[in-house]
């Protein structure tokens, strides 16, 4: 080798002083330790270190009230759920070590797939295993290069994610704003594929999508639709199939995107579509082909509590309840919530600044109450949230107590 | 419509999002000296959208960092 050569390789400028490639965290490294610093307990370092039912766990060694966990039709307790699990992991093993599309589909995956397609009346149903995946999977597959895909600019990370991972141009529109995703839609060159992503409920502020109106408007414009159904499944619709079925829009929905992480308890993301060429995706979707396959107990615990899900409009009745009471309750002692009424299960209570967001959570975590702490840059607007969720299973009374540590929280910090 | 005009235009557009007053040169950045954020940056383009009929997408987006690189992006898009 020429000593050229050899130089080349090494440039001077680099040795001894390579940037750390750590250096762009420096600004968010500086934001936590300044938090940490003021003596606050870390909101994202929580450990739950008992668990004693879909509302209760035990916290830095104090039982806790969980408002902030999504598990909205309480099913992780389920003693039918369990058992399938149970039974599954005995017959069919700890794991799938393998691919859907290899050595990692069985009799349970088929079965929770056919138990999806049950609930939505579908006729395609599709497993990843995570709902980040489906989205991923999905969006960066169906919408490919030349198409063009538009979002509410206030999407999940997964469908963002979801965006970058394809070759579809991109195109935002302000968040629930129909006239400007029409006009969006409009300027499409004439020719190019469209896809229109949008979700049921949109997680930060517990608001819905306008879908009615917006599947009309995507369909006039020759494009497809996806909704993200992840907060609405099992208790929004008469079947609960989510927002599009509760706003009478569903036959017009192409693909609909869900995941077993929040009502049905468990984890696993999911596709339901009636597209007649849909079963294709199951070879050329990478986020589906290249990852192991959900393991057995899980797709046994998902398809139990789907079927289950079913026959849920007690519960379902019960969770609007407390939802409408925690609303009601929160508004009257002061606190600004992110909703002028109740829209779905996720009440979300908008807080000062992150300061006062982190010492709130801090109060109602010693009183006694979990609740999901969301900072910029993952809100919108770069608002601090405290994101309640309510379950099925939460009491009448523990709505009340939940009040009650909100109020005396919100008076010590000074909000309310 | 020539390159002057969509200059002048956009000038016009940027100036409500100019909270700081900059003077808004060729090479004036939006992220570095505008300090535009996502949400800023996506009620900008949404008016420059409007105003000329097209679709910036964010693909697009990406090659455009500064003033004069977007007023080259834009004549191009209206003058066909
Ligand atoms: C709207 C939305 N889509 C997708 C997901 C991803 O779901 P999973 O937890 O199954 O990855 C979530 C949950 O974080 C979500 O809120």
């Amino acid at each position: 080798m020429s000593e050229g050569i050899s130089q080349a390789d090494r440039p001077s400028a680099v040795e001894g002083h390579a940037p750390d490639l750590f250096a762009k965290f420096d600004p968010l490294i500086a934001m936590r330790e300044g938090l940490l610093a003021s003596g606050i307990t870390d909101p994202f370092n929580l450990v739950m270190e008992k668990v004693l039912s879909p509302t209760r766990a035990i916290c830095n060694g104090r039982e806790t009230i969980l408002l902030g966990t999504y598990n909205y039709m309480g099913m992780t307790f389920d003693p039918d759920v369990i058992e399938a699990g149970k039974n599954a992991l005995a017959d069919y093993g700890s794991g799938t070590t393998g691919s859907r599309v290899l050595n990692g589909t069985y009799a349970g995956h088929k079965e929770v797939e056919r138990a999806l397609r049950e609930f939505y009346a579908m006729d395609h149903a599709m497993v990843f295993s995570t709902g980040y995946q489906a989205n991923l999977g999905i969006i960066s597959t169906v919408a490919g290069k030349g198409d063009y895909i538009v979002l509410d600019i206030d999407s999940h990370a997964s469908i963002w994610d979801g965006c970058k991972l394809g070759d579809a141009e991109i195109v935002p529109f302000r968040h629930n704003d129909i006239e400007a995703m029409e006009k969006r839609l409009r300027r499409i060159p004439e020719g190019a594929g469209k896809l229109v992503v949008l979700e049921g409920v949109y997680s930060m502020l517990g608001d819905i999508a306008p879908l009615k109106e917006m599947v009309a408007v995507a369909k006039k414009h020759g494009a497809m639709v996806l909704v993200d159904e992840a907060h609405s499944m099992g208790f929004m619709g008469h079947h609960g199939r989510g927002v599009a079925e509760a706003q009478g829009v569903l036959d017009d929905v192409d693909f609909v995107i869900g995941t077993f992480s929040k009502s049905v308890g468990t984890v696993g993301g999911f596709c339901v579509s009636n597209h007649p060429k849909f079963e294709i995706l199951r070879l050329v979707c990478r986020p589906y082909v290249f990852t192991a396959s959900l393991p057995p107990s899980v797709v046994a615990t998902a398809a139990t509590s789907i079927r289950k899900l079913m026959q849920g409009s007690n519960k379902r009745a019960h969770l609007w309840e407390n939802s409408k009471t925690l609303h009601t309750g929160l508004k009257r002692l002061g606190f600004q919530l992110g909703t002028e009424e109740p829209e779905s299960a996720i009440i979300a209570v908008i807080m000062p600044d992150l300061e006062r967001g982190a010492a709130m959570w801090e109060a109602l975590i010693e009183g006694g109450l979990y609740v999901n702490l969301a900072r910029p840059p993952a809100t919108p607007a770069n608002m601090t949230l405290l994101r309640c969720s309510l379950c099925a299973e939460h009491t009448e009374d523990e709505v009340q107590t939940i009040l009650g540590i909100f109020a005396k929280a919100g008076k010590a910090v000074g909000i309310i | 419509m020539d390159r002057a005009q969509v200059d002048e235009t956009i000038r016009t557009l940027i100036a409500p999002f100019n909270k700081k007053g900059v003077a808004i040169a060729d090479s004036t950045g939006f992220a570095g000296d505008l300090e535009f954020d996502s949400l800023t940056v996506m009620d900008f383009v949404a008016a420059i959208e409007d105003e000329f009929d097209i679709i910036i997408s964010m693909n697009q987006q990406a090659e455009i960092e500064n003033f004069g690189q977007l007023v080259d992006a834009v004549t191009k898009m209206v003058v066909k």
